[in-house]
């Protein structure tokens, strides 16, 4: 390769990082600029929440002054991408601290509860969906077809419900609602604020114990949709891979039907699998707002419901923005990944 | 009957009429030979009739208190069991298939024109026009849909007009899409060109002759996503939301039910199986449709 060539494909790779990171940008800003929208299109005046409706007029101009709301819009759309990107969210009216602080505190557990729902939600899904897809038409693809299609029309919300029911309630197998007994609240020093994170590290295995028991009928949940969406994929990936003639080349040479599975025909998908992956986990994250809520859980997703009900804008708006950029950033990390790793989407 | 099949099949149709009927009815004929599309048709067809003649339906009204009958478990007299007002859950749930249909019927009616629209008008005139609806439609489309619905019933305030207009503003950037990618594909072709050159305004070729053109694919698109929509009106209704009390929505009436789970499950659960078979339905009979209507969109949902 002459060195003419490596400089255009180093400039052409340059370029594209360019351009990739000028969508990124452009979509956070679309995510701010819509909370900002939403921000202005409440119905309630801001102004009149802060003065109250017995001011005066020049009560009520000079406060609008101060959160100024009189200057054009453009300008003060600047000013709330400056104090967005400076971490001010502003306060919450609910629990009176800054909703950065709160963000912080409650992020950990919504963290916690996707991520150990996408690992039961990988572990299961892709090797049904390589069974559905290896053994076409069978009871098992049948089964794994009826999971993806019930993936779709579960309310996660009811799911929770009868979980609870059925599990905690019924069977006696899980604890409750709420991310630990009272009795072993505090005994472990949060530092990452995962629970099994922290519990391990102090070695104290009673609080592991509690905080796995809590945690694993939620996230079993979360598990059971992304399992629906990741088998369903991996069984339409796989499908086609099997219908290569390089699988039949490999059967015909007499490749031991497991190795032309594994190597064959399932080593090339797992770069398309990590797109879907990433995408399922970001919706976990988003599906997580229903299980918080009936679970009890302080995660982001019920800080948002709580907030919602009471009318608390900053508190909405600064949980849609986390939820949201974090929701990009797994979409377009899976991108750059599948990028790097599939030689044919490099050119 | 075989005179007017015959009709309808006939290879060299006289009329413009003949021939449309003719491959509706070939369509037709095609989706109800898959078994599953046709339990999702009965499953909706159900649905309507429950929305149409629910007075008649229903034994008891949706909203008439009983309270020496509270919390009665399932039983001949009230085949779901009462509430925690005595309401029985069956009335309240075919009652509520009205509300269910006019959320997706609203949100279908108000999205998939915004997004077709939008579309069209993108890869009919490709270049700017292009790059920025798409660009649009694309941030759009990267917005976590359930959150964003979420904010901004948050800002319009609860109820169910805004919980439609909510689903629908996070509803419509498929859609668009999906029209640019068939617009791109028959833009440069011949008949486009005679309109053209007949005179016709680029208005009168987005909506006469490019918009028909995506209707199939836009439709298996909104049935498909009837399910997600009904999910995320059930889950608005479920948080306070979308409908409020005493309207009989189903995620209101699961979440009203939510404190007796543990001893009185039918209140909360009997209102989720009504969702989950009307999602499945819609779901059947989406891939029903692709499978007839489109079949190289397959498995690439």
């Amino acid at each position: 390769m002459s060195a003419g060539v490596v400089a255009g494909q180093a400039a052409r790779g340059v370029a594209g990082i360019a351009r990739f990171a000028l969508v990124v940008a452009a979509t956070f800003l679309g995510l701010l600029a819509i909370t900002f929208f939403i921000g202005r299109v409440v119905p309630i005046d801001p102004v009149l929440a802060v003065v109250g409706d017995r001011a005066t007029a020049a009560v009520y101009e000079a406060a609008r002054e101060r959160m100024g709301l009189d200057r054009p819009l453009l300008v003060q759309f600047f000013s709330y991408v400056g104090d967005v990107l400076t971490g001010n969210l502003g306060q919450s009216i609910s629990t009176g601290r800054a909703v950065v602080d709160d963000l912080g505190r409650f992020f950990p557990a919504t963290l916690e509860m996707a991520t150990v729902g996408i690992l039961i939600g990988v572990a299961l899904g892709v090797p049904m969906g390589v069974t559905a897809a290896t053994r076409q038409g069978s009871w098992a693809d049948q089964v794994i077809r009826v999971l993806g299609l019930l993936g779709y029309s579960v309310p996660a919300f009811w799911l929770g419900l009868v979980g609870l029911a059925v599990f905690y309630a019924g069977l006696g197998w899980v604890a409750g609602p709420g991310r630990i007994d009272i009795f072993y609240e505090g005994l472990v020093e949060p530092v990452t604020g995962v629970y099994l994170i922290d519990s391990l590290m102090a070695g104290e295995w009673e609080v592991f114990r509690n905080a796995a028991s809590h945690l694993l009928l939620p996230a079993s949940i979360l598990g059971f949709f992304s399992l629906a969406y990741i088998a369903r994929m991996t069984r339409s990936f796989m499908l086609d891979q099997l219908s290569q003639e390089y699988v039949t080349t490999a059967r015909v040479k007499g490749v031991p039907e497991r190795r032309v599975i594994w190597r064959h025909a399932f080593y090339p998908i797992r770069i398309q699998l990590i797109t879907v992956i990433g995408l399922s986990y970001a919706s976990l994250l988003e599906g997580s707002v229903m299980i918080e809520t009936v679970f009890s859980w302080p995660g982001i997703g019920r800080y948002l419901t709580v907030a919602l009900l009471n009318a608390d804008m900053n508190a909405v708006l600064g949980a849609t923005l986390v939820i949201g950029s974090v929701f990009i950033l797994i979409n377009k990390a899976s991108d750059v990944l599948y990028r790097i790793l599939d030689p044919r989407a490099r050119r | 009957m075989s005179a007017v099949r015959d009709w309808l099949l006939d290879d060299s149709p006289a009329s413009r009429l003949q021939a449309s009927l003719g491959r509706s009815w070939r369509s037709f004929s095609a989706l109800m030979r898959n078994p599953l599309a046709v339990a999702g048709a009965l499953i909706i067809l159900a649905l309507i009739v429950m929305a149409v003649f629910a007075p008649w339906i229903a034994p008891y009204s949706a909203i008439g208190q009983d309270l020496a009958n509270r919390l009665a478990p399932p039983s001949a007299l009230h085949w779901m069991g009462t509430d925690e007002l005595g309401r029985d859950i069956f009335s309240r749930v075919v009652f509520g298939s009205r509300i269910t249909l006019m959320i997706v019927t609203m949100v279908a009616v108000i999205s998939a024109p915004i997004g077709l629209l939008v579309g069209a008008i993108s890869g009919y005139f490709g270049g700017w026009t292009d790059r920025v609806l798409m660009g649009l439609t694309d941030i759009f489309l990267s917005m976590p849909k359930l959150i964003l619905a979420l904010a901004f019933v948050a800002a319009l305030g609860p109820g169910i007009e805004n919980a439609i207009i909510a689903i629908a503003i996070t509803a419509w950037p498929v859609y668009a899409r999906i029209a640019r990618a068939e617009t791109i594909t028959f833009r440069d072709s011949e008949f486009i060109a005679a309109v053209q050159l007949q005179g016709a305004s680029s208005a009168r070729v987005i909506l006469r002759h490019v918009l028909p053109l995506c209707a199939s694919s836009t439709i298996i698109r909104v049935t498909l996503d009837m399910a997600g929509i009904i999910l995320t009106a059930a889950g608005l209704g479920f948080l306070g939301l979308g409908a409020q009390p005493p309207l009989p929505e189903w995620g209101a009436m699961i979440s009203s039910g939510r404190n007796f789970i543990l001893d009185q499950w039918w209140v909360a659960t009997m209102p989720g199986f009504a969702i989950i078979a009307v999602s499945l339905g819609f779901c059947f009979l989406g891939d029903g449709l692709r499978d007839v209507l489109d079949p190289k969109q397959r498995d690439g949902r």
